[in-house]
C-alpha cells in the first residue's frame, strides 16, 4: 500500500465536540468577568425598558405642582423634579429611549457603513477612493458638531437626532469594514473560492462579510455607548427628544438651574447615562478580547 | 500499458505561450506608474494529458505568479494561454467561471486556503452548489466519498478548520479541488509547508489521485528532490523566465543551462561519501523591477560571454525533449 492507512485510529467521538468559533468566542467571553458585569447591566437596562410600564408607579408625563423639587423619599424614590414629575418613572421610560437610540442608530450606522466599506475594500480602484474621501469629509467634523448641524437642518426631533447620529458613526465603521476586507481580500481562501468559480456577490456574503462580523460587533457595541451619549448631548441642547419626553440628557439640561437645591434631579439621569455606557464598553471590551485577531495571542 | 493510454499522454491539455505578466510600480502622491516588475516574462510551455509538469525555481523567480495567471487568478499583462483546445486568456468573466470546473488549484499554506469559519462539509459542498451540481442529498454523498479518497472519515466532516493538522488540512483542501472532477490541478507548493513526514503521504495521495481519476498536474516547487520524485517534465525557472525545460531525467542527468547546473549541485547528497563539486553562484538575484538585459542570469554566470549581455536567448532543444535558452548552446 503506497497510502498509509491514514492516522484515522481515533474513534469517531460520541460526544460531539464541535467547536465553532461562536462558541469559542463565547467560553472565552463567559471566563471575562467585567465583561460579563458588563452584559449584566445591559440585560438589567433592557428588562427595565421591556417591563417599564409595571416598574414605574407614576406617569412620566404626569404633574403635579405641589410636589416640586422633593428629595427622595418613599413615594417618589428618587424625587420629583421642577414640574413634580416623578424621576424614578421618567428613568424608567428614559431607559426605552436610550436604548432604542443606542441600538438603532448604531444599526443604521453598520448597515451603511458595512456596504460603503465591503463596496470600497472589495472593489478598490476609483471607488474606493471616492468612498474613503467622503469617510475622511465625515471624520474631520467633530462627531458631536457634526450632529448637531444634522439636526438643525432636519429639524430638532428624537428621530432626526437618531438619524444624525446614525450618519455621524458612519465612517466608523466603514473604515473598519474596508480595513478588514482589505486584508481579507488578500486571503488564501478567498483565492481559493476564485478558483472554485464563485461570482463575487457570493465571496462577499459567504466569505468576506461572516469575516468582517466578530470587529463589526465589538465596534457596534462600544459605538452603542457612544450613540447613547451623543444622544444626551443632543437632548441637553435641545435638539433631540422634544418635551415631555423623559430623555435623559433632556432631564439633564432641564434641571441644570437646580442642581444645588435639588441635586437628585440631576444625580439619577447622570447615573443612568453613566451606567449604561459603562455597560456596554465593558461588553465591548470583553468582546474585543474574544473576537479581535489582532488582541489574541 | 495500452496504446490509447499513449495516445492519451501525447495529448496536449494546457498550452501556454509567451505568457507575461507584469505588476505596476505606483510612486509618488499620484499613484503614478513608474516602473514594472516583470514576475513572469514570455514563458511559454506544454503540458500533456495525464502528466505531471513541474515548475523549479528559487523564491521569487515567479514560478506561483506563473501557475496563478494560467488560471487567470492573476490577470496576465500578454500571451496565450489554451487549455483543452480553449484559448482562456480572452474569455470573459462567465464562461471562465464555468471552465474553473475543469482546473483546480491546491495551495501552499493549508492554514490559509480554508475559510476558518466554515465546517469540513460546507467546504466540500460549496463548489457543487456554486455549479448547480446535483440535489443536496447526492452533493452529500459525493462529500463523504471525496472526503474518503482523500482519507478522512465522514463523522470529521462537522469540524472546523483549525481541529485539524496540517496534513489534514491539505487533505482537505485536495478533497476540495477534487469535488468538480477537474482534469488539471495547479498545485502551488502544496507540501512545503508540512512536515518531511507528512510531504510524502501527501504526494503519495496525489500520485494516487491522478492514476485513479486520471489528473494532470501542474506542480509549483522550490524542492528539486520532491518535483524529481513526483514530476515527468520539470521546467526551471530563473527571473521570470524558463531557462531549462526538459524530461526529468535528461534535465537532472545532462543539466545543459549554468544555472539548472548551480541548484542542482546545491541539493545535498544523501551519500556522505559522494564527492559532489559545489557551483556556488556569486551576487544577488537581481530584481524583476529592473532585470539585467540580454540573458537575465549574466550577472551571476560562471560562463557569462559578450552575448549574454545583448542578446536574449530564447528556448532551444539541446536533445530529444530537452531544452535550453542559453548562448552556449547555439
Amino acid at each position: 500500500m503506497s497510502q498509509p492507512a491514514v492516522q484515522m485510529s481515533v474513534p469517531p467521538p460520541s460526544h460531539a465536540e464541535v467547536s465553532s468559533p461562536w462558541s469559542d468566542a463565547w467560553r472565552g467571553f463567559r471566563r471575562n468577568r467585567l465583561a460579563m458585569i458588563g452584559l449584566g447591566i445591559i440585560v438589567f437596562f433592557i428588562l427595565i425598558a421591556a417591563c417599564a410600564p409595571w416598574l414605574a408607579p407614576f406617569d412620566y408625563k404626569e404633574q403635579d405642582l405641589m410636589d416640586r423639587l422633593k428629595a427622595p423619599n418613599g413615594e417618589h424614590w428618587f424625587g420629583t423634579d421642577d414640574l413634580g414629575r416623578d424621576i424614578f418613572s421618567r428613568i424608567v421610560y428614559g431607559t426605552r429611549i436610550s436604548l432604542w437610540v443606542g441600538f438603532s442608530s448604531v444599526l443604521g450606522s453598520i448597515a451603511v457603513g458595512t456596504l460603503l466599506g465591503i463596496v470600497a475594500g472589495y472593489y478598490g480602484k476609483w471607488v474606493d477612493t471616492i468612498i474613503s474621501r467622503l469617510f475622511d469629509i465625515l471624520l474631520a467634523f467633530p462627531g458631536v458638531l457634526l450632529a448637531i448641524a444634522i439636526v438643525a437642518a432636519l429639524g430638532p426631533s428624537l428621530q432626526n437626532a437618531l438619524i444624525a447620529i446614525a450618519i455621524v458613526n458612519v465612517p466608523v465603521f466603514g473604515r473598519l469594514v474596508r480595513a478588514k476586507v482589505l486584508s481579507l481580500r488578500e486571503e488564501e481562501y478567498i483565492t481559493a473560492a476564485r478558483s472554485l468559480g464563485m461570482k463575487n456577490s457570493r465571496i462577499l456574503l459567504h466569505h468576506i462579510l461572516p469575516n468582517c462580523l466578530g470587529p463589526i460587533i465589538v465596534q457596534g457595541t462600544l459605538g452603542i455607548a457612544t450613540a447613547i451619549i451623543e444622544a444626551a448631548a443632543l437632548g441637553f441642547l435641545g435638539l433631540g427628544a422634544l418635551p415631555p419626553e423623559p430623555e435623559w440628557g433632556k432631564m439633564l439640561s432641564d434641571s441644570r438651574q437646580f442642581i444645588q437645591k435639588a441635586p437628585w434631579t440631576v444625580l439619577f439621569p447622570g447615573l443612568s447615562i453613566m451606567l449604561t455606557v459603562l455597560g456596554f464598553n465593558l461588553m465591548g471590551d470583553g468582546l474585543r478580547d474574544v473576537l479581535d485577531p489582532r488582541m489574541k495571542s | 500499458m495500452s496504446a490509447s493510454i499513449l495516445q492519451d499522454k501525447q495529448e496536449t491539455l494546457l498550452e501556454v505561450e509567451e505568457l507575461c505578466t507584469y505588476f505596476p510600480i505606483r510612486s509618488g502622491v499620484m499613484q503614478r506608474e513608474s516602473g514594472q516588475v516583470k514576475a513572469v516574462d514570455g514563458v511559454s510551455f506544454q503540458v500533456r494529458r495525464g502528466e505531471s509538469f513541474g515548475i523549479v525555481g528559487e523564491s521569487g523567480c515567479g514560478k506561483s505568479t506563473t501557475g496563478r495567471s494560467l488560471l487567470r487568478l492573476i490577470e496576465p499583462t500578454a500571451g496565450k494561454v489554451r487549455f483543452d483546445g480553449k484559448d482562456i486568456t480572452g474569455m470573459e468573466s462567465g464562461s471562465l467561471r464555468t471552465l474553473r470546473r475543469d482546473m483546480q488549484m491546491i495551495f501552499q499554506d493549508p492554514f490559509a486556503s480554508l475559510n476558518p469559519r466554515h465546517r469540513i462539509s460546507k467546504i466540500l459542498e460549496e463548489p457543487l452548489i456554486v455549479h448547480g451540481i446535483g440535489k443536496a442529498a447526492q452533493r452529500r454523498e459525493r462529500v463523504a466519498k471525496v472526503l474518503e479518497t482523500v482519507g478522512l472519515s465522514a463523522w470529521q466532516l462537522e469540524r472546523y478548520p483549525h481541529q485539524f493538522s496540517g496534513g489534514q488540512r491539505q487533505r482537505i483542501a485536495i478533497a476540495r479541488a477534487l469535488m468538480l472532477e477537474p482534469k488539471l490541478i495547479v498545485a502551488d507548493e502544496p507540501v512545503s509547508a508540512l512536515d518531511v513526514s507528512i510531504q510524502s503521504q501527501i504526494l503519495n495521495l496525489m500520485q494516487d489521485l491522478r492514476e485513479q481519476m486520471g489528473l494532470t498536474y501542474v506542480f509549483i516547487a522550490h524542492d528539486l528532490s520532491v518535483v524529481k520524485h513526483f514530476c515527468e517534465r520539470v521546467a526551471v525557472m530563473y527571473l521570470g523566465r524558463i531557462v531549462e525545460l526538459g524530461d526529468k531525467r535528461s534535465l537532472y542527468g545532462q543539466p545543459k543551462h549554468p544555472y539548472t547546473q548551480a541548484l542542482l549541485s546545491s541539493v545535498p547528497s544523501p551519500n556522505p561519501g559522494a564527492v559532489s563539486e559545489r557551483i556556488i553562484l556569486q551576487g544577488e538575484v537581481p530584481s524583476p523591477a529592473n532585470a539585467p538585459a540580454g540573458c537575465v542570469f549574466h550577472t551571476r554566470c560562471p560562463q557569462a560571454m559578450d552575448i549574454c549581455r545583448q542578446e536574449r536567448p530564447v528556448l532551444k532543444s539541446v536533445s530529444q525533449g530537452h531544452q535550453t535558452a542559453c548562448h552556449l548552446y547555439s
